[in-house]
């Protein structure tokens, strides 16, 4: 038994990565819980929302290292991501006046808004294309790590490595900030209690004197500003190619129903079980298992399920929740 | 949505008039060489046959769409799961692939969907300690099947790689293959059908957004089921072969006699085989649709759509009729997957890009006439040859806009990106015609 290095593999493997993912599915998942809070549709287009917040912020970045302006350690797309947020909140602004809120003023069934959600989803995406292609871009700049393995192994003699990205630390630090910002928001500011008031009872807000457009439009900002930082956090820490953040929408969705729909704090617990689960299961246990029973070598590499199906664990999940508690693990809205 | 929906007076000459602009846009498509058209036949009968192709596949779309609003994001799943079927019917057996693994590999698939339906029938019938029993159930079940499936799957795909790896079909008519495509998907939709319906509207979306991603992902990754992405050629057609036609003395006289060259001839005459197959499935599908909604079945239907509050006071089982519907329109789906696949004579699961095939199906439905049969059919083949032909309009196009910008990496930039213009358009024609036209070109009667 050496529990020291089974911890150690399990941190570095394990924990680190999925706390990473999990904070910016979490924050992608708030995006797509509050859209559903006050709008009461499913955006299927917060994707490519993300998408193109991350590609506006991926060219400022550009233009600020040809300048050579930085942060030092920190990358330089912290500095363009003011400028990226900037650009999709105007986007998502214009969407909202030029499509949703037709739908909105009518009181057109959900589905249809979520059918036009996927207009704007095209419509994003071709001109996510048009800014930056279909490739694979890399950003990221700075110090890569935190802790490297090397360093790890000879500050500790242990056998087992550790590496810490600074994009992984910074994610999880950049996550609990503006969460952290997001709820005082919510409980402390006028604006946020209108907003929730909106969110628990259209009608009675309306009465109360909350002025509806001025709620949306707030809720957009926010959305937009969320997925721009999950969008960009999540292309530091991977790399930026569009079609990835078509894919993120499943987990994301899946994190914010698992967190119960229009409910934040459940939106940020859904986004680190979809990121634990889908890590721990798709993880190959061989090598903790030798550290913790040396003298069982099993025959395959002790993985539940192969990387490649990892939107299935999302989807199990997903299902999960439907069949036992289809309001979520904290009360969403069930309408 | 029921207020979108009223009847008004549309001219009963305009579907008519509609598809005879279609039917003139692929004459010119085929007769006319210039900077807009091609002038090939071969050109004008490829676009036609998977413009039927998906205009069986809208069907299906509009059937869960028109007849009962159900927003179905899986279609790429459903098309896929169709797809291998045509794999596993028509082609012939893979040698020594059934001896290495392929018993085991059915027993394996067979303990997986038995520990399922243990697990289903223990949650229903146990009363206390349930959760205890039905994980222990899903644990020793996974354990069980892990151990009869990857040992087989490993010794079928180890079973000539270069060339199979697979377990080939059962060597049964390609056209047989259509139906069992049919029933893949059915029994895929019904799966998430009894999950995800009798929820609130948005689950299924995203229920089905996930199964379309997941059958996806296992025909890439699956070797032993389709070879994954080193993909199945060679899938036997229905129709006769070019090279064949082409050594046929008798075929080469009949096309000297119409004025074409043998090799031209011989491309037109498969196309018009496919497409006569494929006409008769569309026909077919809309005879027995047309029938259906004219049917009681068909007037509840449309109740339970208009008013699912109203149906359920009349005694209506709307979710049962949800998931009956679903499944009916997945299968029609499933069935277009499989004539594709025959079609291309290729299964290539990295071509089933969900934008493609999910989004744009959606697109067709929409712009022809959601809940109007001919209508979805109609906008089906329109957005296909308008998808096509935008690859070589849309360039022109932006060639012709940026005629006076100087030159310089804009305006590079401007003529590279003009491919994704498509994306854009598509999306702006959904948009515009949802909220102008909702009913679309040819709207329900």
């Amino acid at each position: 038994m050496d529990i020291l290095n089974a911890i150690v593999a399990i941190l570095n493997f394990v924990v680190i990565p999925a706390a990473a993912y999990g904070a910016q599915l979490a924050l992608g998942a708030l995006g797509v819980t509050l859209i559903y809070g006050i709008l009461r549709f499913s955006n299927f287009a917060h994707g490519d929302t993300m998408a193109f917040g991350t590609a506006i912020t991926i060219l400022v970045t550009w233009a600020l290292q040809a300048a050579g302006i930085g942060l030092g350690p920190l990358p330089t797309a912290l500095l363009a991501l003011p400028v990226g947020i900037a650009a999709t909140a105007v986007l998502v602004l214009l969407t909202d006046r030029a499509v949703y809120r037709f739908y909105r003023v009518q009181k057109a069934a959900p589905i249809i808004l979520v059918m036009a959600s996927v207009g704007v989803m095209f419509v994003m995406n071709g001109l996510t294309r048009l800014v930056i292609g279909v490739n694979e871009q890399q950003f990221a700049d700075g110090a890569r790590f935190v802790i490297d393995v090397r360093s790890f192994r000879e500050m500790t003699g242990l056998a087992e490595g550790l590496a810490l990205k600074t994009t992984q630390l910074l994610t999880v630090v950049i996550a609990a900030l503006v969460v952290w910002a997001l709820f005082w928001f919510l409980n402390r500011t006028k604006s946020g209690k209108a907003m929730r008031a909106y969110s628990d009872n259209e009608d009675l807000a309306l009465l109360s004197g909350i002025d509806p457009e001025k709620v949306v439009r707030l809720t957009w900002i926010i959305a937009a500003s969320l997925a721009t930082i999950a969008g960009v956090l999540y292309g530091l820490d991977k790399a930026f190619r569009p079609f990835n953040y078509f894919q993120i929408l499943l987990p994301i969705f899946a994190a914010a129903i698992v967190g119960g729909l229009g409910n934040p704090l459940g939106a940020i617990a859904g986004g680190f079980l979809v990121a634990f689960s889908e890590v721990a299961i798709t993880y190959p246990w061989l090598k903790i298992a030798g550290y913790l029973a040396p003298g069982w070598q099993p025959e395959g590499l002790l993985q539940l399920l192969g990387t490649e199906y990892k939107f299935a664990v999302s989807f199990v999940i997903l299902i999960v929740v439907l069949l036992f508690r289809p309001t979520g693990l904290f009360r969403g809205k069930s309408v | 949505m029921s207020s979108n929906r009223q009847a008004a007076a549309v001219s009963p000459w305009r579907a008519p008039i509609l598809f005879a602009i279609l039917a003139l846009l692929f004459v010119m498509e085929g007769t006319m060489r210039n900077a807009m058209f091609s002038g090939s036949w071969n050109t004008a009968l490829g676009i036609l046959n998977m413009g039927l192709i998906s205009a069986i596949t809208a069907m299906g779309v509009n059937m869960q769409w028109g007849y009962a609003g159900l927003f179905n994001v899986g279609v790429v799943g459903f098309l896929a799961l169709g797809g291998l079927a045509p794999v596993l019917i028509a082609l012939p057996p893979v040698e020594g692939a059934w001896s290495a693994g392929g018993s085991r590999l059915l027993i394996a698939l067979a303990v997986g969907l038995g520990t399922l339906a243990l697990a289903a029938q223990a949650w229903k019938r146990l009363s206390s300690g349930r959760g205890l029993a039905v994980t222990a159930i899903l644990l020793a079940g996974f354990v069980l099947y892990r151990w009869l499936f990857d040992p087989a799957a490993t010794a079928i795909e180890a079973n000539n790689p270069a060339r199979y790896g697979n377990l080939g079909g059962l060597g049964l008519p390609v056209l047989l293959s259509w139906a069992v495509g049919g029933l893949f998907a059915a029994a895929a939709a019904w799966a998430v059908g009894k999950v995800a319906l009798g929820l609130r509207s948005d689950y299924l979306a995203i229920a089905t957004l996930g199964i379309g991603e997941i059958i996806v992902a296992m025909l890439r990754n699956e070797d032993w089921l389709a070879r994954g992405v080193k993909n199945v050629s060679s899938i036997p057609r229905p129709v006769p072969y070019e090279i064949d036609l082409q050594q046929n003395p008798d075929f080469v006289d009949f096309a000297g006699r119409w004025g074409f060259a043998a090799a031209e001839a011989s491309g037109i005459w498969v196309k018009l085989c496919y497409m006569s197959l494929f006409l008769v499935v569309l026909l077919l599908v809309i005879l027995l649709a047309e029938l259906a909604l004219k049917s009681p079945w068909g007037r509840m239907m449309r109740a339970i759509r208009d008013n699912e509050t109203a149906a359920e006071a009349m005694g209506k089982d709307v979710t049962a009729r949800h998931l009956q519907i679903f499944v009916i329109g997945s299968a029609v789906i499933g069935i277009a997957g499989a004539m594709m696949i025959t079609l291309d004579g290729l299964m290539a699961p990295t071509g089933y890009n969900p934008l493609r095939y999910t989004f744009l199906i959606w697109v067709m439905v929409i712009v022809g006439g959601s809940g109007n049969n001919w209508g979805a059919a109609l906008g089906a083949v329109l957005i296909w040859f308008l998808w096509i032909k935008a690859e070589v309009w849309g360039p022109a196009l932006i060639g012709a806009l940026t005629a006076p910008l100087p030159d310089g990496a804009l305006k590079a930039h401007l003529l590279d990106s003009a491919a994704h213009m498509r994306f854009i358009a598509m999306g702006l024609l959904l948009l515009l015609v949802l909220r102008f036209a909702p009913r679309g070109l040819v709207p329900e009667k």
